[in-house]
């Protein structure tokens, strides 16, 4: 179990983690989501005890980070985003050593060789460290972070430097650890939190903007509804006939080709369209060749959500990204959430 | 316990699984064995003009082990700061730091691992003068007891600037810089008496009592004194404290 409350940590003037909460339960697997210098990594620093916050408590597994830095370490392993590997060590002796100052007293070499296995390195396990590939030095890091058998994880960009196959094998790597371990990992990799993790932190800027499940997130928005259309005739009277249709906020021209205009149309919340667009086309005399909804993706809403806080924070700069972000959802109202 | 002596390891292992801990005991044995060898040629010569007029006995002590003993500080000012420089700023370039400070360890089990690393390896170095010392043993008639005291002093010595040195490597990443600014406190702390004469009665008294040298001293002589004896630990310990400081403010700092 992993609690975060109220957490800030100031560098001076600068403020890289501001006021941030949020809990994840035994056997969770909770995704910190936010685009580069968003304040992830130095929320994880702060969980695993790497440096202490400005304001506000971290409890992992029942312990204080800061009041009992020792007892919460022992049950905390941490993948930081460059793997720690000693390259003058090979795999064996860098994963004996880990062991051994990670607390591990017993049956050192079978521990290091489950957790080889595990990770698939054993294959590299006389390899120096320095000499492995991204790919390997990255599986490194997460058997470093695992050979102590901790009840929470900590994993800053677990998949980064992963080729696809990889990808595929540390997700389900992680699923499987999430019985029996709580894991917190951070990507900006939106797949990959709406595969593996049960719930989603996103962080702006050093904010929480939003925290749900992956689903949930994506149900907020599905009410409102970005429609596909791609029809034949006169660009104006179309435009100016699917304007006028009742429950469409914006048609706009993505595109045209001779006398086939395609057109992106934000409806309104809850609003169902398709009939009345595809009546007015056809009513016109105009060729309908395809009308489909556009699928608001987690990555619409993590747009959405991060662009809408930088139209807020730097007006004069992000007209068109908040254009386009409100175009895409109205993210205003999750962010206030 | 086991944590230092695990860390203590790790830092060996670092230094012999790359040629550095090869380097540096390799030159340290050129370098002594030189002093030893120059030493004994004067030695040499004294005792054959000696020999031609017998008025008084040569002492192979004083006319011999002391100097070469002096002149060993004069490598370690040079090699040591080589030993330390990549002791924190290798792991903060590499980022191995937050493997050791988000592991189950206090800053100071961590300082001493580092510290005993660097020691034994200082203590690797100084085994291979054993060698001359036994050469002497077998040829010639040396007291033992001032070599021991003298090997005492040197590992006392050896300690305050690895102490030291462990601390300038915590306050950067750039490994030159640790090194460059270790060589230049260290031969500070060398020739601070040189301008003891400058700076009056107490003045002289501050600076001949800080020089790390002056102390050496007597132990080349045989002579165990409490007060050096005492400088030079809490010399180490005021290092280690330091260093863990440092170690500190950095976390705060981020």
């Amino acid at each position: 179990m992993i609690e975060v409350q109220h957490l800030s940590k100031r560098y001076g003037p600068f403020t890289a983690v501001d006021d941030v909460s949020f809990r994840a339960e035994s056997g969770e697997i909770l995704g910190f989501l936010g685009p580069n210098g968003a304040g992830k990594t130095t929320t994880m620093r702060i969980i695993t005890g790497y440096m202490p916050a400005s304001e506000g408590t971290a409890t992992v597994a029942g312990h204080d980070v800061f009041a009992q830095p020792i007892e919460a370490k022992r049950k905390t392993g941490y993948l930081p985003e460059t793997p720690p590997l000693y390259p003058d060590m090979t795999v064996r002796e860098y994963l004996t050593f880990v062991a051994r100052i990670k607390g591990v007293r017993k049956d050192i070499k079978g521990r290091v060789d489950e957790v080889m296995k595990r990770t698939w390195v054993a294959d590299m396990a006389n390899r120096h460290c320095g000499k492995l590939s991204k790919g390997y030095k990255q599986r490194v890091g997460l058997a470093q972070a695992l050979i102590h058998n901790p009840e929470v994880l900590v994993l800053d960009e677990p998949t980064a430097g992963l080729d696809p196959k990889q990808i595929i094998e540390t997700r389900q790597l992680i699923r499987e650890l999430a019985g029996n371990h709580t894991i917190v990992l951070s990507t900006h990799i939106l797949p990959e939190v709406s595969q593996t993790c049960q719930k989603v932190v996103i962080i702006n800027k050093g904010k929480v903007v939003a925290i749900d499940t992956p689903d949930a997130l994506t149900e907020r928005l599905r009410g409102a509804v970005t429609m596909y259309l791609q029809a034949q005739g006169p660009i104006d009277d179309m435009q100016r006939a699917l304007q006028s249709v009742s429950g469409v906020a914006r048609v706009h021209l993505a595109d045209r080709k001779d006398d086939t205009g395609i057109f992106e149309v934000d409806t309104e919340k809850g609003a169902d369209v398709r009939r009345e667009l595809a009546t007015v086309i056809v009513r016109g005399g105009w060729g309908l060749l395809e009308l489909r909804p556009v699928r608001v993706s987690l990555e619409d809403i993590f747009l959405s959500l991060t662009t809408e806080e930088v139209a807020t924070g730097e007006p004069a700069a992000a007209g068109d990204l908040s254009a386009e972000a409100s175009a895409k959802a109205e993210g205003g109202e999750v962010a206030g959430a | 316990m086991r944590n230092i002596v695990a860390i203590a390891q790790r830092e060996l292992n670092a230094y012999f699984s790359s040629p550095i801990g090869y380097v540096l005991v390799g030159f340290f044995a050129l370098l002594f064995g030189y002093f030893f060898y120059a030493a004994l040629f004067f030695f040499e010569q004294q005792s054959m003009q000696a020999g031609m007029n017998p008025t008084q006995a040569l002492n192979i002590n004083q006319m011999l082990v002391g100097p070469t003993f002096m002149n060993t500080t004069v490598i370690m000012l040079l090699v040591f700061p080589l030993i330390t420089m990549r002791t924190y700023s290798e792991e903060k370039r590499s980022g191995t730091i937050e493997l050791l400070l988000t592991s189950p360890l206090t800053d100071l089990e961590i300082i001493l691992g580092k510290f005993l690393g660097a020691m034994l390896l200082y203590a690797a170095m100084l085994s291979v003068t054993l060698i001359h010392m036994a050469v002497l043993f077998a040829f010639g008639n040396p007291e033992w007891k001032p070599i021991a005291t003298g090997y005492l002093g040197l590992l006392l010595m050896g300690g305050c600037f690895l102490s030291l040195g462990l601390f300038i490597s915590s306050l950067t990443k750039n490994q030159i810089v640790a090194a460059m600014a270790t060589f230049a406190v260290f031969l500070l702390l060398w020739i601070i008496n040189w301008l003891s004469g400058a700076v009056g009665p107490t003045g002289q008294a501050i600076m001949q009592h800080l020089s790390i040298t002056e102390h050496f001293d007597d132990f080349s002589k045989g002579i165990i004194d409490t007060k050096h004896v005492i400088y030079y630990l809490s010399f180490i310990a005021f290092g280690l404290f330091l260093t863990m400081k440092s170690v500190d403010s950095e976390r705060w700092r981020g």
